[in-house]
């Protein structure tokens, strides 16, 4: 990260303001910070993609299959016991453990996965040395102005920030 | 400028309330806030039952099952009992953080995070007590399906492998639902330690566990489909795993388990048995920590709702299997259901009915469920009930099956009690370190009800 521009706001309507006035100024990679999930706001910056759902789908399917597949091959294939003419393939008593594995497979992609697409764990930030910022996690919001968005103007930022009223902004060197 | 928005009353959260107060209210416990003599005291009373439960354990495997009193014709004893009641008492956190999320109710917010542990602890209790009860305990991992040099594979056919499969699954899906909850609180943590040099380790510790969490708008809305999916996920998960554990029974065919009634019956039994254990650990908990504000009167309410509903599934459940015995005309199904009226065990049939139907018709009134410790004795008792029921299921069926000549009583050995009672002392233990070393309420998502009721009374 190359520096920018940190906004510190006191409720949630007013960083939600401030991201749409960002993604109005043109940043495509402005960044809000916030202590709670804030309705909107993702969207208000531009995130449409979010793949988690597509992630945790795969992983419920790849569980299932799998686990199947392991069934069939031990029980009909390499260990067949045969126990009073019964089918080998006996599919009903299948289930319990597929349906299991499905819903394990899909819980490890949904929270993998999540933390995977949000670059986590990455225990050192920037963002963390900047004053105020720890408040991110209790009671304040933060919209950051990375410096290297091609519509960061410092100073014409400034301007159409002071109408939101922020409790402070800083200026985070290169 | 606008100024922070200050909570209104709304039932479930009191007035006054800003984001910076919850957070730091509920922060405060764990990082700052000395435990008090009485955390102390039930820390020391409940190690010394771990200890019990560790050295009963370790004579257990020294000496074999036969400290306990299990024999042919009763196998299953105290240690399958004990494992179905404390699944039982998992599932009601589960169904608070997932099936009440799906539904938006909001008094899950403040009692989710301690049912999340409360389901945690107990469905790891459950799970080493079959194990316990093996006769080759070293042995278990031949559940697991693994290429070896035995050249055997498990038996998929068997309910007991399912069992290993669901307990398996709800124990890593509860903490991963647990976990990723507590995130957020987490990065709150270590930035509230961070402020202060005496707080440094656990900053540390904190802060590692955090994973570095920032709150960015795009990570909250990946964290809140991954939550919700984790909620939907675990929703037939919950449903699953007691079915799944009462084929461990139905599948048999002893009479009275052998039966349709049993996965509903069991689903029932487990919510109303967690709902009563949420009670019992919400009532010293927000009177210990002065959480009035955050558990109130609503929530006790809203769960003693919860349990009169649950109580009349069960109860019905019970009528089922009577109705079930006699339209069968089955003379070994009827047999069961008289023993149990009239029985060795009649005692704790009748017993089970005052504390499972009778007593919880109290609730009907609305003073029963504003009174906070008639509720917190009510929830003490529904969960000694619950205890017979499992305790009926697997032995009275046992005892007396079909031929009178393999009949046979079932007498608990002092091992057995050992077990049982510092099975929860060991509960309470791991409870206790829970409030002591992580937030007991979700903080974030109480900062969002604090929007949310700032909201609604403007």
């Amino acid at each position: 990260m190359s520096g920018g521009l940190l906004i510190e706001f006191a409720t949630a309507d007013q960083l939600l303001e401030a991201a749409r006035h960002a993604r109005a100024n043109g940043f495509a990679t402005a960044e809000a910070y916030s202590p709670f999930p804030v309705e909107g706001l993702a969207d208000a910056l531009g995130f449409h993609r979010n793949r988690v759902a597509l992630v945790t789908a795969l992983g419920g399917v790849l569980g299932g299959l799998s686990t199947y597949a392991l069934i069939w091959y031990s029980a009909v294939l390499d260990y067949p016991i045969n126990v009073g003419g019964r089918p080998l393939h006996s599919w009903p008593s299948f289930i319990p453990p597929t349906f299991e594995v499905t819903i394990l497979g899909a819980a490890l992609a949904a929270v993998i996965g999540m933390l995977a697409m949000n670059g986590l764990p990455r225990l050192r930030h920037p963002l963390f040395d900047m004053p105020e910022f720890d408040l991110a996690s209790r009671n304040r919001f933060f919209l950051f102005l990375p410096a290297d968005d091609p519509a960061y103007d410092a100073d014409a930022a400034r301007a159409w920030l002071q109408t939101l009223s922020p409790l402070r902004i800083t200026e985070q060197g290169r | 400028m606008a100024t922070a928005p200050t909570s209104r009353e709304i039932g479930v959260l009191g007035a006054g309330w800003t984001y910076a107060s919850v957070s730091d209210r509920i922060a405060d416990i764990v990082l700052t806030q000395p435990m008090g003599r009485g955390w102390w005291i039930a820390f020391a009373v409940t190690l010394v039952g771990v200890l019990c439960f560790f050295g009963a354990t370790a004579w257990l495997f020294a000496q074999g099952v036969g400290i306990w009193g299990v024999n042919i014709p009763v196998a299953w004893g105290f240690a399958i009992g004990n494992f179905v009641w404390w699944i039982g008492i998992g599932h009601a956190g589960t169904f608070i953080s997932a099936i009440l999320l799906l539904l938006r109710q909001r008094w899950r917010t403040s009692i989710n995070r301690f049912a999340e542990a409360m389901t945690l602890f107990a469905v790891a209790i459950a799970g080493i007590f079959p194990i316990l009860h093996l006769g080759r305990p070293w042995f278990f991992y031949w559940l697991v399906p693994y290429p070896n040099v035995m050249n055997v594979w498990p038996q998929w056919r068997s309910p007991l492998l399912w069992d290993f499969f669901a307990i398996g699954t709800y124990i890593l899906v509860s903490l991963m639902f647990w976990y990723v909850g507590l995130i957020p609180d987490l990065a709150t943590l270590r930035d509230r330690a961070g402020s202060a040099p005496a707080l440094r380790v656990k900053q540390h510790i904190y802060g590692l566990l955090a994973l570095g969490w920032r709150g960015e708008a795009r990570h909250w809305a990946r964290y809140e489909s991954a939550y919700l999916l984790l909620a939907g996920l675990a929703t037939p998960l919950v449903v699953s795993v007691h079915t799944i554990v009462s084929f461990d029974f139905a599948i048999g065919n002893t009479p009275g388990y052998h039966s349709t009634i049993f996965p509903p019956y069991f689903v029932a039994g487990a919510l109303f048995s967690g709902f009563a254990m949420v009670l019992s650990l919400a009532i010293p908990l927000r009177h210990f920590f002065h959480l009035e504000s955050f558990i109130t009167q609503r929530h006790l309410a809203n769960a003693a709702k919860v349990l009169i509903a649950t109580g009349w599934l069960i109860a019905y459940g019970y009528a089922a299997e009577i109705f079930t015995a006699y339209y069968s005309g089955d003379r070994y199904e009827i047999h069961v259901v008289e023993d149990r009226w009239f029985g060795a065990y009649a005692p704790v049939y009748w017993a089970m009915l005052v504390c499972n139907v009778l007593i919880p018709q109290l609730l009907w009134l609305r003073r029963a469920r504003h009174s906070v410790w008639l509720l917190f004795a009510i929830s003490l008792i529904i969960n000694a009930g619950m205890w017979m029921e499992r305790f009926l299921i697997v032995v009275s069926s046992l005892h007396s099956d079909f031929l009178p000549s393999a009949w046979g009583m079932f007498y608990p050995t002092i091992w057995d009690w050992i077990h049982l009672l510092s099975s929860v002392a060991l509960f309470v233990w791991l409870f206790l370190l829970f409030v002591r070393f992580l937030p007991t309420i979700s903080i974030s998502e109480m900062r969002q009800l604090v929007r949310t009721s700032a909201k609604e009374g403007a």
